[in-house]
């Protein structure tokens, strides 16, 4: 499997476990969270570096980090969405998770060590490349909910249908989370 | 008939002793099995489960003209330790699963055991009644009341024999000392003070005082975004009242001395292995947290279990892969939850051999000073008295060889998390998802 595939793969994953794990009995485990953060950072930091490698064999010089046009709908420009996992029981969990707010935990409003990730955010070559606003990339990390985010319908779309767990419920759940708005932590601890 | 000090990994044949637990494949989630644990003397095996129930087994006296019989464990006392809780501040409901059983060891005839789930943890004393009082003046022999002007005369109550109960009762209650989970509980040698571990928090308790406990290590940081890593066990030293140690989710281990300051945020010592770079995936930071640290019997060395290997440490460190083959396996494991499972370790007595669950029902035993491993299976179809058990193979790759069993065949719902060693003799308590199997050396 592409290792950027892979990546998103994981990502996707580690969001849908991280909002199951709202509706858990117990309550939100701290170490499990924090692994999935780890693991999302492992992805997010590996998918990153692959596309770089890829754009540096010449594949497009006119992309930044979060888009490709060679392949169909990829806009992985998450710094305004969320890579939302597919299942409808997503959608009821982030509506429980806007009800229960705080569970016992200091929020959290970025996982763990991802905080204004700067190495990430290099705010210099994203300009280059990158048709996003300046201070937004400056700011925001790719693939993390940020404080304001804002779901915008097109990238969603974009990313479920490129992500390889598309399933039947793609449409209704796209539909439920136009409308919702995206929390403003995912994980909270 | 004793081995002697619980020897010898592949010197010795392991059978089947006994099977525990409903033989339905459909398991109820209450009979889950989350803890085992031997008493100090092994004559006492205590579970935990899901549902909050504790059940003590204890070791028959042997039969001295039976010596191939090797004594039964039977069900000694059943009781519910924990009950499901609403933290209404919260809005979340407490797990009545016990996380961890601990025994203390023993000053009297009573028995004493400390059970914790994910936020309170209780002292039970299990004690025997054997015996009765009766002949009572004023009361019947059923309790009732007696009429005081119909008795003429006074007679002394005498004891007499009964059926042997078995009473637990709750004497102390520990809580709410611990915000986050609760994931290991560990008597001092002191007999006099005990830890209890959270997700970031050591709090130290006195057997005696319920209301109170002082934090020894604290390493929540002030901003939780900057949170790197959390507390996955601790144990106090077998014999050093003032050390213990506890692992993280890192895969480092720290020592501690209570005697250095109060607060134990310094480690004295810290353990920790480089990851070997050709290792490194996705899925590195989640393999690599500990998932449970003992101490040996003698103090001398500690052991480490994470997702892939046992490791035991002292000044040099064995590394002791448990299930290699499934490092290629990890992004199904991932998406199957595996990856988080934790799975606990033991020593046996004379700490030669060290023990710790698998899949497939699968268990390993790992000798030190033979270096040698083999691999046993808990299943009912060993199930015959004595039956000897099989070393068990896996196939990593290529052309499996006959009785070897493939690792996509692995049903990876059949997990032994749980393991337990007899102090002194080679009789070891396996828990599989909802039954408790015990297996003992083979005597001829």
């Amino acid at each position: 499997m592409d290792v950027t595939t892979e990546a998103k793969q994981i990502m996707v994953q580690a969001l849908s476990k991280m909002y199951s794990s709202r509706t858990q009995r117990g309550g939100l485990r701290l170490h499990r969270s924090l692994l999935l953060t780890l693991v999302m950072k492992s992805a997010r930091d590996i998918y990153h570096s692959a596309r770089l490698t890829s754009e540096k064999t010449g594949q497009s010089d006119t992309h930044g980090v979060t888009e490709s046009t060679s392949q169909a709908e990829e806009p992985m420009d998450t710094t305004s969405s969320t890579t939302t996992p597919l299942r409808a029981t997503a959608t009821q969990a982030i509506e429980d998770g806007q009800r229960s707010g705080l569970e016992g935990h200091s929020h959290l409003h970025e996982p763990a060590g991802l905080t204004v990730d700067k190495e990430n955010c290099n705010p210099a070559r994203m300009d280059r490349h990158s048709r996003k606003r300046r201070s937004k990339t400056a700011t925001e990390p790719d693939f993390l909910p940020c404080k304001k985010a804002k779901l915008e319908f097109a990238e969603v779309r974009g990313i479920l249908q490129a992500s390889q767990n598309n399933s039947a419920n793609c449409g209704r759940a796209l539909d439920s989370l136009s409308l919702v708005p995206m929390p403003r932590t995912i994980v909270t601890f | 008939m004793v081995s002697g000090a619980g020897g010898g990994g592949n010197d010795v044949q392991w059978c089947f002793s006994q099977v525990k637990g409903a033989i339905d494949d459909d398991v109820a989630e209450a009979d889950i099995i989350s803890t085992v644990e031997f008493n100090h003397s092994g004559e006492l095996l205590a579970t935990g489960d899901k549902g909050g129930r504790v059940v003590i087994f204890q070791q028959e006296t042997e039969n001295k003209s039976q010596p191939q019989c090797r004594s039964e464990y039977n069900v000694y006392s059943t009781f519910q330790s924990h009950e499901p809780e609403f933290d209404y501040l919260k809005s979340l409901e407490i797990e009545e699963k016990i996380n961890k059983i601990r025994w203390l060891p023993q000053k009297n005839a009573a028995q004493f055991l400390l059970s914790t789930n994910d936020k309170t943890i209780k002292l039970w004393k299990i004690s025997e009644r054997d015996k009765r009082p009766e002949g009572y003046n004023l009361k019947e022999e059923d309790g009732r009341y007696r009429d005081a002007t119909t008795i003429t005369t006074l007679r002394v109550p005498v004891f007499r024999p009964m059926d042997l109960m078995v009473e637990a009762s709750p004497r102390r209650v520990f809580a709410n000392a611990h915000t986050y989970h609760i994931n290991s509980i560990s008597v001092n040698s002191d007999n006099e003070t005990y830890l209890s571990a959270d997700d970031l928090r050591i709090n130290l308790w006195h057997l005696e005082i319920t209301d109170r406990s002082f934090n020894i290590v604290d390493i929540k940081p002030a901003n939780m975004e900057e949170l790197t890593e959390v507390i996955t066990a601790a144990e106090f030293h077998p014999h050093q009242c003032n050390t213990f140690v506890y692992s993280s989710s890192k895969g480092t281990i720290r020592l501690c001395d209570m005697r250095a300051s109060a607060l134990c945020d310094k480690h004295s010592k810290l353990f920790e292995e480089p990851e070997d770079p050709s290792n490194r995936s996705f899925f590195s930071e989640i393999i690599s947290s500990i998932s449970d640290v003992k101490f040996s019997h003698n103090g001398r060395y500690m052991m480490t279990r994470d997702y892939l290997s046992v490791k035991i440490w002292d000044l040099n460190m064995e590394n002791r892969p448990v299930h290699e083959y499934l490092r290629s396996k990890l992004c199904s494991l991932y998406e199957n939850d595996c990856i988080f499972d934790k799975f606990e370790c033991c020593w046996n007595g004379n700490d030669s051999v060290v023990m710790t669950g698998s899949y497939n029902n699968f268990f390993r035993m790992l000798d030190r000073t033979q270096r040698r491993d083999v691999t046993l299976e808990a299943s009912r179809e060993s199930c015959k008295p004595r039956q000897v058990l099989k070393p068990r193979r896996v196939c990593a790759g290529g052309k499996r060889k006959k009785d070897e069993i493939s690792v996509d065949s692995l049903d990876f719902n059949k997990k032994i998390l749980h393991t337990a060693w007899h102090p002194q003799e080679n009789i070891i308590a396996v828990a599989t998802t909802n039954n408790l199997y015990i297996f003992q050396e083979k005597v001829n």
